[in-house]
């Protein structure tokens, strides 16, 4: 069968849909909730690609690229933030972390 | 010279008010009662210069504009007449013997500069009213006098009950005033103009006018002469409107003295006859004029009878005789009630600073109770209590006009209610002449139980709920005389007996002297043209024909009151008790004057703190408050307490309420938003 | 045509489990080791698409850089993944319900798409050029000002993850460049006579 457009955003889709499932049972997770924002983002990026393939047009890859590029800095700081968090606090359960409730 | 009649004791008011305290006590007491010594004498000097004078028009002297909108214009001017004169004469008069006698009356109160400003700015809003050439500046004389007496009557402000009494009589004028400012309001809308010239000159030609107003349909000048009545019943506390006169005694007696005798309270008497070219073209308004005055005449004397309080039976005698006044205007003889209005300010002011003077020698009781044997000690003040009590009660030659002032002036109001052919009329000779045998009755009873008998006679009286508590006695709480009454009584300063004297020589003089000119054959060259005679009015003439035993029958009826009061508190002690418990409801009902003041408790006051309360509470409170600040101040608490859970400080919460959000907007643009 | 769409549903299938895998794995390194796989056939499928440069820089740096550094933070604190696993079942329901919504939100536009059923084949080299020369030739002329900004981001991150996480431990040497180079031959050299045969 012929691999059409619809079948990459169909794929996307349900990356998408596992990212933010992800985000919402593994909420006292953090470092889960990271790999799940790597999903979402992981899906965007198909999705921007596909449309980029299927137009002919390169913008999507360039998005795609730069796309990369910000989720690897988000990715670095926030887990440079768990890890400072961690040297204060000694755990990482987010039960913990409502000091700032109001 | 007019002029300075009328602002000399507004600087009074504004030297002793505004630097009193710099200037002490005793220069207030000269400077105001100096000014108003000049006051006075210039008064009697207009007075003579108008009445000699042959002016057939009213001197109109301007002060200043006041203001000028559309149509209506109102000037600041003093319209001088002969009626004015009258008025100046009995003000400035009056205001200067009370000024003299407070000096001796108030010696050691520490409020004098206050009482003295208060009482020249009394006088100057008086004088204002008296000189008003246009409705709306009478109207501000006639609050600036409502002002003064609330002032003066709650001038021992520490008592709660003096409080409750300015505060009552300045509620009830109020709503006699309301109804005034209804009737100039009216008459502007029918002549275009305040001022008096000009009403005077339309009121022929409004005469028979139906307006349709509120509904209904009346005649004109009837509507509106009864609304200017209503003010009048307010401010001379006629039947009806009446219930604050008696409980103004709070204050203290020379503002009794002057204002609730002989110039206030006469305010009333004034604007009708003032306003006599409007009231003798209203038939139906006369009527209820003589009415109302006639009913307030009796039941006023009623009250009298039994009052304990010797202020309260003097203010009693002074609500019945305001409304023998009426009833002189309300049969067509205007200057009989000012005439009368003339000389009762003389001796019942006389009658009032006496009983100051009997209260100050008693250390300020006022019970009659307690009083009894002052003649020996007090033996000018008793003569002139005397002379003034024959003046009251009408004492003299029968079928002459020789007699003390109010033998003459009474006398032809009764003759001129029997004469007269109005509506009313013989209702209110009925009521006039039982009203002179009580007043007759009452008068001498208070001489009788005063001055005559043993102190502490009447202590055994019948002990009832009655309102006279002996309240003089609370401002002189340094005093430590324990049981009073049972020093030696000594006479008062000088300086109170003085205007005592003059106001005897009033009191008796006045009435044989003047009446040729105010009611006798002179009325013409005197009055002019101040006091408006229709072509159908000619009381004057007729009550010079009535029978004779018309003519005795006051003196008659003068005798038995006369006659009954020796019996009763001079022969038998024991009589007015018997008498009391003989008939014990009567009595009450007498002495609780009517149990007026408890009906209107009922039907107004106690409403009106119903509605006010639930305006407060429930208008104000749960609704303005509830929906403006304190509503919104409640509601932002309440948002602020749910939205703050929303800041639970868990970072998966906010992930979720951006997940959320996310799924929300994408929803939105799918089936709504942007297409 | 039909290998690339065997190949297609492979990575695929792979790529859809091994994501269902980092979200349910009760360990957390096989949560990231999962995410390896998840992004090697990602990779997979951007070749297939024909986005080659982007395919390996997707191995390169999501694999080699960012993984591994998750796989650093995992190893480096001692954490009781246990514990974090509770609510998972508590909120099993409305996680579905917002996953069920979102997914069925994305099929119904992916799905509803007007698009012509051109396959996304591998695009030929365009113009004879490869993926990568034809992606430089775009990205450093048309793009450059996001080019600049997406190093911008990267230096920021750089700095902010240094400082978050520097920490100075006493008696660690390090160097005072300055003091080094303001050093003067009279504070450091000190000349000696030493007579031959004498040593110091």
């Amino acid at each position: 069968m012929v691999i059409g457009l619809a079948h990459y955003l169909t794929l996307a889709a349900i990356l998408f849909t596992i990212g933010v499932a992800g985000i919402i049972l593994n909420h006292k997770n953090i470092i889960v909730i990271l790999m799940s924002v790597e999903l979402i983002l992981l899906a965007v990026n198909i999705n921007l690609v596909a449309f980029s393939t299927h137009a002919g047009d390169l913008t999507g890859q360039v998005f795609a690229l730069l796309i990369l590029t910000v989720a690897a800095a988000e990715a670095a700081i926030g887990l440079a933030v768990l890890v400072a968090y961690y040297r204060n606090r000694g755990s990482i359960a987010v039960d913990d972390i409502n000091a700032l409730k109001g | 010279m007019y002029d300075l009649i009328v602002f000399l004791p507004l600087i009074g008011f504004l030297i002793a008010g505004l630097f009193g305290r710099q200037i002490g006590a005793r220069a207030c007491e000269l400077v105001t009662t100096g000014l108003l010594g000049v006051s006075a004498l210039l008064s009697w000097v207009a007075f003579f210069s108008v009445a000699l004078g042959h002016d057939e028009q009213a001197l109109i002297v301007p002060v200043a504009n006041w203001l000028t909108s559309g149509k209506l214009v109102v000037t600041w001017a003093l319209r001088i007449d002969m009626l004015t004169a009258v008025m100046l004469v009995v003000v400035g008069t009056v205001s200067f013997v009370v000024h003299l006698y407070s000096i001796g009356y108030m010696a050691e109160d520490p409020g004098r500069p206050r009482f003295f400003a208060f009482l020249s700015l009394f006088t100057f809003a008086m004088l204002m009213l008296v000189t008003a050439d246009n409705l709306v500046q009478m109207f501000f004389g006639w609050e600036g006098v409502g002002l003064a007496s609330y002032l003066l009557i709650g001038f021992w402000y520490e008592r709660p009950s003096a409080n409750a009494a300015a505060i009552k009589a300045f509620v009830v004028n109020r709503v006699g005033d309301f109804g005034f400012a209804l009737g100039i309001f009216l008459v502007y809308a029918l002549t275009g103009s305040v001022g008096l010239e000009q009403i005077f000159a339309a009121a022929p030609g409004i005469a028979g006018k139906t307006i349709h107003l509120w509904g209904f349909d009346g005649d004109a000048l009837t509507i509106v002469c009864l609304l200017l009545f209503m003010g009048a019943m307010g401010k001379s506390a006629q039947f009806l409107l009446h219930t604050w006169l008696p409980d103004a005694m709070e204050g203290p007696t020379p503002v009794s003295a002057l204002i609730h005798a002989a110039t206030m309270v006469t305010a009333g008497v004034f604007m009708v006859a003032r306003l006599s070219p409007l009231f003798d073209l209203a038939p139906v308004a006369l009527a209820v004029v003589t009415i109302v005055g006639a009913t307030t005449a009796f039941f006023a004397a009623t009250v009298g009878l039994v009052q304990n309080d010797i202020k309260r039976v003097i203010a009693y005698s002074t609500c019945s005789q305001l409304g023998y006044m009426f009833v002189g205007l309300g049969v067509g003889g205007y200057s009989l009630g000012i005439f009368h209005l003339f000389t009762h300010a003389f001796f019942k002011a006389l009658l009032f600073l006496g009983a100051g003077s009997v209260i100050t020698a008693m250390h300020h009781e006022q019970d009659m109770r307690a009083m009894g044997g002052l003649r020996a000690e007090l033996p000018f003040t008793f003569w002139m209590m005397v002379i003034g009590t024959l003046a009251l009660t009408g004492v003299g030659i029968p079928f002459t006009s020789i007699g003390f002032a109010g033998y003459v002036s009474k006398d032809a109001i009764i003759e001129a209610s029997y004469a007269s052919q109005g509506f009313g009329a013989t209702y209110a000779f009925v009521c006039v002449t039982l009203a002179a045998g009580l007043t007759s009755f009452y008068s001498w009873r208070l001489v009788f139980m005063t001055f005559f008998g043993k102190r502490g006679d009447w202590a055994a009286s019948p002990p009832t709920h009655d309102d006279g508590h002996g309240r003089d006695a609370d401002a002189h709480a340094a005093d430590s005389h324990g049981d009073h009454g049972h020093h030696a009584a000594h006479e008062s300063p000088p300086v109170m007996l003085v205007p005592l004297a003059v106001l005897a020589l009033g009191a008796t003089i006045a009435g044989v002297a003047f009446r040729y000119w105010f009611i006798g054959g002179g009325f013409e060259g005197f009055w002019k043209h101040a006091l408006f005679v229709g072509a159908d009015n000619k009381i004057l003439e007729e009550m010079e024909h009535v029978p004779a035993l018309v003519s005795f029958l006051p003196t008659l009826m003068m005798l038995i009151g006369l006659a009954v009061a020796y019996y009763m508190y001079m022969v038998d002690r024991a009589a007015p008790k018997a008498l009391a418990n003989a008939n014990p409801a009567l009595y009450r009902f007498l002495l609780n004057k009517w149990y007026f003041d408890e009906l209107y408790d009922f039907l107004f006051v106690r409403p009106a703190f119903r509605i006010g309360r639930a305006l407060w509470k429930g208008g104000d409170g749960a609704i303005i408050d509830g929906l403006g600040p304190d509503g919104i101040s409640a509601r932002v608490l309440d948002v602020t307490r749910n939205v703050v859970r929303l800041q639970s400080g868990y970072i998966y919460h906010y992930a979720f309420a951006m997940l959320i959000g996310v799924a929300a907007f994408a929803t939105w643009y799918l089936f709504g938003g942007i297409r | 045509m039909q290998a690339e769409a065997v190949f297609f549903w492979i990575f695929s299938a792979v790529l859809v489990g091994s994501g269902l895998a980092v979200i349910t794995a009760r360990n957390p390194v096989h949560s990231v080791l999962f995410l390896i796989l998840a992004f090697v056939n990602a990779a997979g499928l951007f070749l297939l698409m024909g986005a080659e440069f982007l395919a390996m820089i997707l191995v390169v740096v999501y694999v080699g850089a960012v993984a591994v550094l998750f796989l650093f933070v995992v190893m480096l604190l001692d954490v009781d993944f246990a514990e974090l696993k509770q609510g998972f079942v508590r909120y099993l329901p409305i996680g579905a319900v917002i996953a069920v919504f979102v997914a069925g939100e994305l099929g119904y536009v992916a799905l509803g798409w007007n698009s012509s059923p051109e396959p996304a084949a591998a695009a030929a080299p365009v113009g004879g050029l490869t993926n990568t020369v034809a992606l430089g030739r775009v990205l450093y002329t048309h793009y450059f000002y996001f080019f600049q900004a997406a190093g911008m981001i990267l230096l920021t991150a750089m700095v902010g993850a240094i400082v978050l996480t520097l920490r100075h431990k006493p008696g660690v040497k390090r160097q005072n460049v300055a003091a080094q180079v303001a050093r003067t031959p009279a504070t450091t050299v000190e000349l000696r006579k030493v007579p031959s045969r004498a040593g110091l």
